[in-house]
């Protein structure tokens, strides 16, 4: 009886010292593990940040490049109703015509540029930078993906959209659409 | 002891291995195999593989074209999340086609795993008096807002604690799957669900020959058959290689938004941590992974 009793004793030592080191040995490996990983995902994700692209400026149309003819005309700086050329444009136009016109946005001399109101030139491809000139909250959420669409990898090589693929530059307010067909109903 | 050795419990029991044996027979090997499948979590590498094999060599028959099965693990160190920018849906309804589209829902009976819900200003976020229906020439309607509701992707989600036979589960990166193997179609977690996420097929599904996607994955778009519960997945077939689901690549207004949870510099973090950001029915404590925000 006597030494069934020790015998017991020492069979539960040794299974109470056991778990003990499991328990203990498991928790380190994992907390070690975990702060490894993080580290390591966050650093390369921070080095795929640069690989975003802006794409290419949707087509310009016919009218490009501006200087095709512009260059064979005299620069009229002052502020008009266009009649003869560009009227279509006139006609649609509808981003605060009450105070902006063409050179708002189109340089006198460079035509085919951009330019911002510090005088500052940009290419079409840089349109962004015009926009966010008002619309800087708007700026600041697509340049972090928030405004606008981005298509590609969640977890790597995006392809951003320009605001003019989706906002026309000179009527930037959404168009309605006809939605798709609603779903069927079920009849009991 | 005696009672149970009878000669009436082994006439019994004679009779009902033959009823049993006669039934089997009538099934070639393949669907004896698929009928005895354990459930997907239990399934070694290599049994997957054999599984897998077979699926695409059915679906070949079937549809007459190669088809690609994947069972792609999660991702380590991922968790997924969605948001959606109320202030910009306009209801077009795009994202129900192509979710449609690329999950291989059925189109006759129709199954639609997004309903967008139109709501009236007025009255806010009102599910009674919500309309899924909506039909005008042109949207947005003046006076109203659209809820476009999928799988919320819960953290606590009441779906899969109901099914009696664990044929539903969250993967490791948090999303909720369904084994169609296994799912007996009890729809007991339709019943759970809170968002009416969950659809069931009442009918053999149909899909097109020419419009059956292709790239599938076993707990996603694979072709379901009659009696099963099915539902969002986050594209899993997309989102696992790193993709963007549908949904968010076809909306024409940019109102969806989808990455890690994990990630700190993702677009979901930001939003989570710089916009006005709800959820639906946080009273149930589901504690959704699909947030809804104000971008505006």
């Amino acid at each position: 009886m006597k030494h069934k009793k020790y015998r017991n004793k020492t069979a539960t030592i040794i299974v109470m010292t056991f778990t003990m080191l499991l328990f203990f040995s498991c928790h380190e490996t994992d907390s070690d593990f975990d702060n490894n990983e993080i580290q390591k995902v966050y650093v390369e994700k921070k080095a795929d940040k640069n690989i975003e692209y802006a794409t290419e400026a949707p087509p310009l149309g016919d009218d490009f490049p501006c200087s095709a003819c512009h260059d064979y005309r005299e620069p009229n700086p002052k502020r008009r109703e266009l009649v003869e050329w560009h009227d279509e444009i006139v006609a649609m136009f509808h981003h605060d015509s009450e105070n902006r016109w063409c050179l708002d946005c189109h340089d006198l001399v460079q035509r085919d540029s951009l330019r911002l109101a510090s005088g500052k030139l940009l290419s079409f491809k840089e349109s962004y930078k015009l926009c966010g000139q008002c619309h800087g909250d708007k700026l600041r959420d697509w340049k972090v993906g928030i405004h606008g669409k981005r298509k590609g990898f969640w977890n790597g090589e995006k392809e951003y959209l320009l605001c003019v693929h989706c906002h026309n530059p000179h009527s930037p307010k959404f168009q309605k659409l006809k939605p798709e067909p609603p779903p069927e109903v079920v009849e009991n | 002891m005696e009672k149970e050795n009878s000669r009436r419990s082994f006439i019994k029991n004679m009779s009902l291995a033959t009823f049993s044996a006669l039934a089997l027979s009538g099934c070639d090997t393949k669907a004896l195999d698929e009928f005895l499948q354990e459930n997907f979590k239990e399934l070694s590498k290599k049994e997957k593989d054999r599984i897998i094999k077979n699926l695409e060599a059915k679906y070949k028959k079937q549809y007459g074209k190669d088809f690609h099965v994947s069972a792609k693990p999660a991702i380590d160190r991922t968790l997924f999340g969605y948001a959606l920018d109320l202030s910009r849906c306009i209801g077009c309804r795009k994202c129900v086609y192509a979710c449609v589209d690329e999950n291989n829902q059925s189109r006759d009976p129709q199954i639609h795993w997004i309903q967008v819900l139109q709501m009236e200003n007025e009255k806010g976020i009102d599910f009674a008096h919500s309309n899924i229906h909506y039909n005008p020439e042109e949207v947005p309607e003046d006076g109203h807002f659209y809820l476009p509701v999928a799988c919320q992707q819960c953290r606590n989600p009441q779906c899969t604690t109901v099914c009696p036979t664990k044929a539903t589960w969250t993967e490791p990166d948090g999303i909720v799957v369904v084994d169609y193997n296994w799912c007996i179609g009890c729809r007991y977690c339709m019943a759970a669900c809170p968002y009416g996420a969950r659809h069931f097929n009442w009918g053999e599904p149909t899909v097109p020959t020419e419009e059956m996607k292709t790239e599938l994955h076993y707990l996603g778009n694979r072709p379901r058959k009659k009696g099963v519960v099915e539902k969002c997945t986050f594209c899993i077939q997309r989102a696992r290689e790193g993709k963007y689901p549908s949904c968010v690549e076809v909306c024409p207004v940019g109102a969806r938004k989808f990455g890690n949870l994990l990630d700190p510099e993702s677009e979901i973090r930001y939003i989570l941590e710089n916009k006005r950001v709800l959820i639906l029915k946080e009273e149930l404590n589901t504690q959704p992974k699909f947030y809804y925000f104000f971008g505006i």
